[in-house]
């Protein structure tokens, strides 16, 4: 037995740091060329990756996003330097997966994670009030539900090998990114799509999108950065911690956004956004309560995973094919307003969430 | 008296912290282990007893790769 080493990056001025850190990384993300008040948008750039593999058609967002392989290659690092890679699986693992599906077709017709909802009103995305409204509320009926008992079950060890297969595919992901390069004017390059218009047509130097995102993912396995469990805690045991992070990356992203000019408050015409309120308010309430029943948010998923745990992977896979689903069925939003599908999608969405939550409650 | 103990190993967040703070509110004082499986709930279990005013008097990695904490007040 013996005494555990403290982890400075886990104390109030280490997340504190940690949020600012992406908050500044974000704007600067947006500056060299990612797609405005998105800059490193988890539910965002997983659909982009869907749409990069040729999950989704949609011909507007796709591209590989290194920030994303960054996310759990940086986290993989930081659990194998501090010994904290540890194989894990086997907590309700098809419930986790569904979770990840519904959480990002519900983040789309919002049009973002929780990353981005604090990425959006730093930017000055007034429409993104609602999605923070709506992601509260989600977490809160989550609480409801933990309140309740509410528990997947436990996890067990598993083998070194399982642990690794989550981030070998991200290897061989970051592997057809390098080897094929996007081609100027052309929408496929090798077996990878890229889009030439929209969204998925901006994006920064890969080197920079790439260290971002392996910089991110080793703070945020250390701090344990999460945006939906800051919010958790704060509202089921009143614990600031994961807050200081989010409240962090809020401020020093709307610092970096005002240096840099990409400042622009208002309602109407904002990047990558809707204006229709209430279905900002229930796309983000779905994924909110997802978020909360699988117990971190996309990005905190994409660390867990690469702490090797198995049950975030399949969330995190969940993730790409809810993307998939979500644009082939016409969930999705887009600027234009909701899909034509979009109410069906968070109907469904919440009514599959609640069977979920209260299907789990151990105790009454 | 026998020490009670939360054994919260495998129990994805915020499991860890609300079976330990449901003891630590049923005691009220005294002393509780409580077990978790990873670094993240280790953390998470000490900064709630912090908070409730208990005292993280052990906090142990043990053999098996849990981890053991004891909490007085």
């Amino acid at each position: 037995m013996s005494r555990t080493v403290k982890n400075v990056f886990a104390t109030a001025a280490g997340i504190t740091a940690v949020g600012a850190i992406i908050g500044v990384v974000a704007g600067l993300l947006q500056h060299y060329g990612n797609p405005a008040n998105m800059a490193i948008c988890v539910a965002c750039f997983g659909r982009d990756i869907a749409g990069s593999i040729g999950l989704h058609r949609a011909a507007v967002v796709q591209y590989l996003r290194p920030e994303i392989l960054g996310f759990v290659l940086g986290a993989f690092g930081a659990a194998l330097a501090f010994k904290e890679f540890k194989p894990s699986g086997g907590s309700a693992p098809i419930t986790r997966f569904m979770l990840g599906m519904i959480a990002m077709i519900g983040a789309l017709v919002f049009l973002g994670c929780p990353w981005r909802v604090f990425l959006r009103l730093a930017g000055g995305d007034g429409n993104a009030l609602f999605g923070l409204a709506g992601l509260v509320a989600g977490v809160w009926l989550g609480t409801l539900f933990f309140k309740r008992g509410f528990n997947l079950g436990r996890s067990q060890a598993q083998s070194t090998s399982t642990g690794l297969i989550f981030p070998l595919v991200i290897v061989g992901l970051l592997a057809l990114r390098l080897i094929y390069q996007p081609v100027a004017g052309e929408a496929q390059s090798g077996v990878l799509w890229y889009s030439l218009s929209g969204p998925g047509s901006f994006y920064a130097p890969l080197t920079f999108s790439l260290a971002a995102g392996l910089g991110i993912g080793f703070l945020a396995q250390r701090s344990r950065f999460c945006t939906m469990g800051a919010i958790r805690d704060l509202l089921l045991f009143r614990q600031w911690y994961l807050m200081y992070g989010v409240l962090a990356l809020l401020v020093f992203a709307f610092l970096t956004n005002l240096v840099l000019g990409q400042f622009n408050p208002g309602f109407v015409g904002q990047p990558v956004a809707h204006t229709s309120w209430f279905w900002n308010f229930a796309g983000m309430l779905v994924a909110g309560l997802a978020f909360a029943l699988a117990g971190g948010c996309p990005g905190r998923q994409l660390f867990l995973s690469g702490e090797g745990n198995t049950d975030a992977g399949l969330f995190a896979l969940g993730l790409l094919v809810g993307a998939a689903v979500a644009h082939n069925f016409g969930l999705a939003s887009s600027p234009a307003g909701i899909g034509p599908h979009g109410v069906a999608a968070v109907v469904i969405g919440l009514a599959v969430l609640l069977f979920i939550g209260f299907s789990n409650c151990k105790r009454t | 008296m026998a020490q009670t103990i939360v054994d919260a190993r495998g129990l994805s967040c915020p499991q860890p912290v609300l079976l330990a703070s449901e003891e630590m509110d049923k005691a009220g004082s005294g002393e509780l282990a409580v077990l978790v499986d990873n670094d993240a709930s280790r953390e998470n279990v000490g900064r709630a007893a912090v908070a409730k005013g208990w005292k993280v008097t052990a906090d142990v990695a043990e053999a098996d790769g849990n981890f053991r904490l004891v909490l007085q007040k």
